[in-house]
């Protein structure tokens, strides 16, 4: 008895040392393993959803294939792992995923205290409000007294916290964790309101029973900037992850699509001739710790951000979010690059 | 471990070395588990400070003055937003006890009324009882659960139909609202009254005890304490010139407004837990009694005591001494159980924790904390079962 146990401790006492060593360089972890491990959302459709035969797809979805295909140069090399808003936190810090694409807002909490980067935000939102239409709200002032349904450990719940106290309404939280329980919930009638991101509201509409009964309120009580985030202490992983959102938004800019990237090689613009890896002597890619062709391979795989945003939740798509502040910078929106120099 | 090693001359000394002296082999590995366990201890906190602090990563338990910033659905304290985290915790905390207790009180009742069922002579209450038994006890309690929540929210009406029941008690899918009583002046004469009323009834019960004992004399004690329970309070009401008033639930514009709500997660959690452990709490109860000698009963019948007083007189004081150690344990089950209240939204300790978990990030603390509070119940309701289980064990004369 006491040997077995002796031979227990000094196993798990190996076992613990091995993993002591972990958490290198990200990019070198991601490359010997094959594949990148991304932390998306259990189910939001249009963001990251699985479909019948377990195949993962959405705008945050197509960020993961974008890293692939910017590291392996193949967006297939992917292994999702499905977080719910307390979930992705610890599974981020526990080195468990390589990088979180689960439309997450950038605060200066999770920032500093919680050991987070973010840097570009691939989708601005605001949180919003939907009601029953039954019920005749036209405001979301005209909501004092309502059971509000919203998922916990979200900065929704926050902002939710803070705009009744800031309009002296009164309301009943009804929390739950995961996002399929608030929707259920809210569903069978045990709230009147469904308060998250305004996207996200869009999205769960379509899965209601009966989506046209209800209605989003006009208010937008927040600022939601939903972007990838990696942990700190590793700028190299960090710098692949913001430029590849820079590199989709780049090529929206030239015009560079999916379809007509082979074409877009051989153009004679000097800037698009940098972005693609294709000037001579380039080292666009391999000081990133990437090849030359990283943007190409990005491309190929998703196409741009215009092309990941109409495909997933835009007009090409059941949700037909506008562009709004997702348009380019040039555009009306304030989706911006940096330059590819 | 301050044993000789040298102390036993008495004992012949085996002629091999000193390797194969058991005593010395025992102290050898006891030292070497200690040994062991500490530097696994200290290597793991270590290893966790380390890493926390290369992940850049808060730790301390100072967040707990912090503002929490977000609301709690049901709570027994006043709590706001403003609260800090450590009131938000404690939030938790007395959700989590209120669904113990609660749920422990009516899981006993169910459970030994299924439990004597199911040794009726009567043919359908017994099978009724196996049944429920059988059902209860092989189904997963978070099914059970979610059972009792989509049932409490599939059935009951949509608030603008609420169903209202005498009393002023009204029944919808937001729980059940009833008139909430508000204590105008004078209202405590009424509870000095009750109070007044509880010591007389324990004096009068103390009293009739003793007679009986001395002249066999029955006293009508029931009647006696419902009297001065209920009357003394009653009588103060109207001397003070009612000064409790109720606030009923009206409809508004949403829901009822006023009066006071137990929400359908905390019914349907509280329901979920009594029935479920009930189920095992009543084989225990049938354990018990099955225990408990047959010539018992018999000798009671033949001294002409009537069944019903022969199971509460005779039987049942013999089995709880079966029946307590194994139900503490359901107890503690119970308790425990009650922090899948998350899945159906319950604010309980779980719960509230794990929305401080992910706003503040620190998961270390916040499980610290948990593993705390559920260890220090747990042990709570061991003592008080202990001390109840000394209480009923066998009295030699």
């Amino acid at each position: 008895m006491a040997r077995s146990i002796l031979t227990a401790l000094v196993g798990a006492a190996v076992m613990g040392i091995g993993a002591h060593a972990a958490s290198a360089a990200t990019l070198d972890d991601v490359k010997a393993k094959g594949f990148v491990q991304c932390g998306v959302n259990t189910g939001l459709a249009g963001f990251a959803a699985p479909d019948a035969s377990g195949n993962w797809s959405g705008f945050d979805v197509d960020y993961c294939k974008a890293i692939a295909a910017a590291i392996f140069a193949d967006g297939t090399k992917v292994k999702y792992t499905p977080t719910s808003a307390k979930e992705r936190f610890p599974a981020l810090q526990s080195g468990e995923v390589d990088v979180l694409a689960r439309n997450t807002t950038w605060t200066i909490n999770r920032d500093t205290a919680l050991g987070f980067n973010f840097r570009p935000v691939n989708y601005y939102d605001g949180q919003g409000f939907m009601v029953r239409k039954g019920l005749n709200v036209k405001s979301a002032l005209e909501l004092s007294g309502a059971a509000v349904c919203v998922q916990t450990g979200t900065t929704t719940e926050l902002n939710l916290a803070d705009y009744f106290k800031a309009n002296n309404l009164q309301y009943n939280p009804v929390v739950f964790e995961k996002l399929e329980e608030v929707n259920a919930a809210y569903d069978a009638g045990r709230c009147d309101v469904y308060t998250t991101d305004q996207s996200g509201l869009y999205s769960l509409r379509l899965t209601l029973s009966k989506p046209d009964d209800h209605m989003i309120l006009p208010e937008i009580i927040s600022k939601e900037p939903l972007g990838p985030a990696v942990r700190q202490g590793d700028d190299q992983w960090f710098d692949i992850v913001s430029w590849v959102h820079y590199a989709l938004i780049q090529a929206e800019e030239f015009g560079v699509t999916q379809a007509n990237i082979e074409e877009m090689k051989k153009s004679t613009n000097p800037d698009v001739q940098r972005f693609l890896g294709v000037e001579a002597d380039s080292k666009i890619g391999t000081d990133l710790g990437l090849t030359n062709e990283w943007a190409v391979n990005i491309i190929k795989a998703v196409g741009n951000y215009g092309e990941v945003f109409d495909r997933n939740i835009g007009a090409g798509s059941p949700l037909k979010i506008e562009r709004g502040l997702n348009a380019l910078w040039s555009k009306g929106g304030i989706q911006y690059a940096p330059p590819v120099r | 471990m301050a044993i000789g090693v040298t102390t036993t001359p008495e004992k012949s000394k085996p002629s091999g070395s000193i390797i194969n002296d058991p005593q010395v082999r025992g102290i050898f590995y006891q030292v070497i588990t200690v040994i062991i366990l500490v530097a696994v201890v200290y290597w793991i906190a270590d290893n966790t400070i380390e890493n926390l602090k290369r992940a850049n990563i808060a730790s301390g338990y100072g967040f707990l003055n912090g503002r929490a910033g977000f609301d709690v659905g049901q709570s027994l304290i006043a709590y706001t937003s403003d609260s800090t985290y450590g009131r938000a915790l404690v939030v938790g905390f007395f959700n989590t006890l209120l669904v113990a207790i609660t749920g422990i009180i009516t899981a006993t009742i169910i459970g030994f009324i299924v439990g004597i069922g199911r040794l009726s002579h009567n043919w359908l209450i017994a099978k009724l009882s196996l049944a429920y038994v059988e059902v209860f006890r092989n189904i997963p309690p978070l099914l059970v659960i979610f059972f009792w929540y989509s049932g409490v929210l599939a059935v009951l009406p949509q608030p603008r139909e609420s169903a209202a029941l005498p009393l002023n008690i009204f029944l919808n899918n937001r729980g059940i609202a009833f008139p909430k009583p508000v204590f105008g002046d004078g209202s405590q004469y009424v509870l000095y009254a009750f109070v007044i009323a509880v010591i007389a009834s324990f004096l009068v019960a103390h009293h009739a005890r003793i007679k009986q004992e001395a002249t066999g004399q029955r006293f009508p004690l029931l009647w006696t304490v419902l009297g001065l329970v209920i009357g003394l309070p009653l009588l103060a009401f109207l001397a003070t010139g009612s000064p409790i008033t109720f606030d009923v639930p009206v409809a508004g514009k949403f829901n009822l407004t006023g009066g006071s709500v137990i929400g359908p997660e905390f019914l349907s959690l509280f329901l979920a837990l009594s029935f479920y452990t009930a189920a095992f709490i009543a084989e225990i109860v049938r354990a018990g009694i099955r225990g408990v000698s047959k010539g018992q009963t018999e000798a009671a019948h033949a001294l002409g005591v009537r069944p019903g007083l022969t199971t509460r007189l005779v039987v049942v004081p013999q089995a709880m001494r079966i029946i307590i150690p194994p139900l503490t344990s359901q107890y503690l089950n119970l308790t425990k159980n009650s922090s899948l209240a998350i899945a159906i939204g319950y604010a309980d300790l779980v719960a509230v924790g794990g929305t401080i978990l992910n706003q503040t990030g620190q998961a270390i603390e916040v499980v610290s904390i948990w593993i705390i509070v559920y260890l220090s119940l747990s042990l709570t309701t061991s003592l008080l079962m202990n001390w109840f289980n000394a209480r009923m064990a066998l009295v030699e004369r």
